[in-house]
């Protein structure tokens, strides 16, 4: 689903954040990229966006080089992206909308678009139809999130990354957005790539965790973490190990 | 702002009004009730025709103002490039006193609607332009950045973004500018015009000497601000619902 080969990347003249940097995630797997701050994560999620334009090496998603965001990627960031004059329902249909405006191009909307309005089942499935009607103003920072994911699933992406999606989030708003995630990941089989510098997000919402260092970021550290969807998960010993040993790498870093 | 509240100011000022012209008895202050009068009394004698001229004016050049102004605003607003160009001429500009291009602007137009749609069109022009700039600039990158990630190219980010983002500056601009516009437009009708309510306040106040009627038209000049005013008001809850909800 996502191949980085040979990437080099930097900001303008100081050291590059990522060296001959290669990686790759296959389709309907979830990733966590976890790393300090400054060390690359959220420029490589806004690579993997279309958002940024890779130095040199090739960036590839599903088989195509990106040169601008792909219609079927969703982003959640932090702050939410949510229109401030917008009611949730106006908000969650907005990604529909900018896809109407354009038509199916395969540019902006994917070739096989069939224009809708109905985010009605996302609305349901993510518990806002209670505050449908009200501005994002109103809304707990966990109802905004959910708001934000309501509109990036409505397109049905194959790709869904997330921006330091719940770190302004209280701890139990936090967790049950993420146990929500993970229900959408596994029935909806997209893939998923979330970018923290948590190390408890990284270890209950990455399969996978693509561990950064400051720059230049060379090669992949990968830590594999299968057992996300086992229940009760977040309280079994290999989590604890687990993040036992993500801080101790991050500390060594 | 409850209604009740402003009726009870209205009495208020009436009433202040009232004792006034009772202390002063004088005819250059007739009492509200002598006004109240004359108003209902000079609007079929023509007064209806003088505020309508005035009333054309104001909402001619408001919507040229927002016609001109808003796009503007939104491109520099989008535009570092473009507004660090244009930034010094508008710092310049913007703070002149309009009103003083009355004479200029009569000067080049001559007489008839024109120039005097021109004198307001700059005054609420350098208004709406800084506040929709400003307003477009302070879009926060991260809101951008999430809306260019739903597919949004340039067109559709100006339609889905930062046009309805503009709506609540335009509204601010013309809060802040009716008053000065109506005054500004009082003084544009003195010169140069046989139709306005700043040519019908001025020739019965200065010539005929009927003051009962030129407080009539000070009385209508009164409610063509306050109409705006309110006007504005409701526009702003229809069209920025979400600036009032707690």
């Amino acid at each position: 689903m996502i191949e980085v080969q040979h990437l080099t990347f930097g900001y303008g003249h100081g050291a590059p954040v990522f060296q001959d940097f290669s990686w790759s995630a296959a389709r309907g797997e979830a990733w966590a990229v976890l790393g300090p701050s400054g060390c690359g994560k959220s420029t490589l999620l806004n690579i993997l966006a279309g958002l940024v334009k890779p130095g040199s090496g090739a960036v590839r998603v599903d088989g195509q080089n990106l040169n601008r965001p792909r219609p079927q990627t969703g982003l959640i960031i932090q702050d939410y992206g949510l229109l401030p004059w917008a009611t949730v329902r106006e908000n969650a249909r907005l990604g529909l909308r900018v896809r109407n405006y354009y038509g199916p191009d395969g540019v902006h909307a994917p070739k096989d678009y069939t224009r809708t309005m109905d985010v009605e089942p996302w609305l349901k499935r993510l518990g806002l139809l209670p505050q449908a009607a009200q501005f994002p103003g109103q809304l707990s920072g966990g109802q905004r999130q959910r708001t934000a994911i309501a509109r990036t699933l409505a397109l049905r992406p194959d790709l869904l990354l997330m921006d330091e999606p719940f770190s302004s989030l209280d701890a139990p708003t936090r967790e049950g957005l993420q146990r929500l995630v993970l229900e959408l990941w596994h029935e909806t089989g997209l893939t998923l790539v979330t970018v923290t510098h948590a190390i408890e997000e990284a270890a209950v919402l990455g399969q996978h965790i693509l561990l950064l260092n400051l720059p230049p970021n060379t090669h992949p550290q990968i830590i594999e973490n299968p057992d996300i969807l086992q229940p009760g998960y977040r309280e079994s010993d290999e989590y604890v190990a687990l993040c036992r040993s993500l801080r101790a790498k991050l500390e060594i870093a | 702002m409850k209604r009740r509240d402003l009726l009870l100011a209205t009495l208020a000022l009436l009433f202040i009004w009232q004792i006034a012209a009772m202390l002063v008895n004088q005819p250059i202050l007739p009492t509200p009730i002598q006004v109240g009068a004359a108003f209902i009394e000079e609007m079929n004698e023509g007064l209806a025709g003088h505020f309508l001229a005035s009333l054309w004016r104001v909402i001619a050049s408001t919507l040229l103002s927002i016609l001109l102004a808003a796009p503007a605003g939104l491109a520099l607003g989008q535009s570092k490039r473009a507004n660090d160009f244009f930034a010094p001429l508008i710092y310049i500009l913007y703070p002149i006193p309009k009103v003083v291009f009355v004479p200029i602007v009569l000067l080049f137009l001559g007489i008839g609607d024109f120039p005097k749609i021109v004198i307001i069109f700059l005054i609420l022009f350098f208004q709406i332009l800084v506040l929709v700039r400003d307003q477009a600039a302070g879009l926060r990158p991260e809101l951008i950045r999430s809306v260019r990630s739903l597919g949004a190219g340039r067109m559709a980010l100006f339609r889905f973004v930062y046009l309805p983002a503009s709506i609540p500056g335009i509204l601010t601009a013309l809060r802040q500018s009716v008053g000065t516009a109506v005054a500004v437009l009082y003084i544009a009708e003195l010169f140069a015009t046989q139709k306005g309510l700043g040519y019908y306040i001025y020739l019965n106040g200065n010539t005929l000497f009927n003051y009962p009627a030129m407080y009539a038209g000070v009385v209508a000049m009164s409610l063509l601000g306050l109409g705006l005013y309110f006007a504005v008001d409701w526009l702003e809850r229809k069209l920025c619902p979400w600036l009032f909800v707690s």
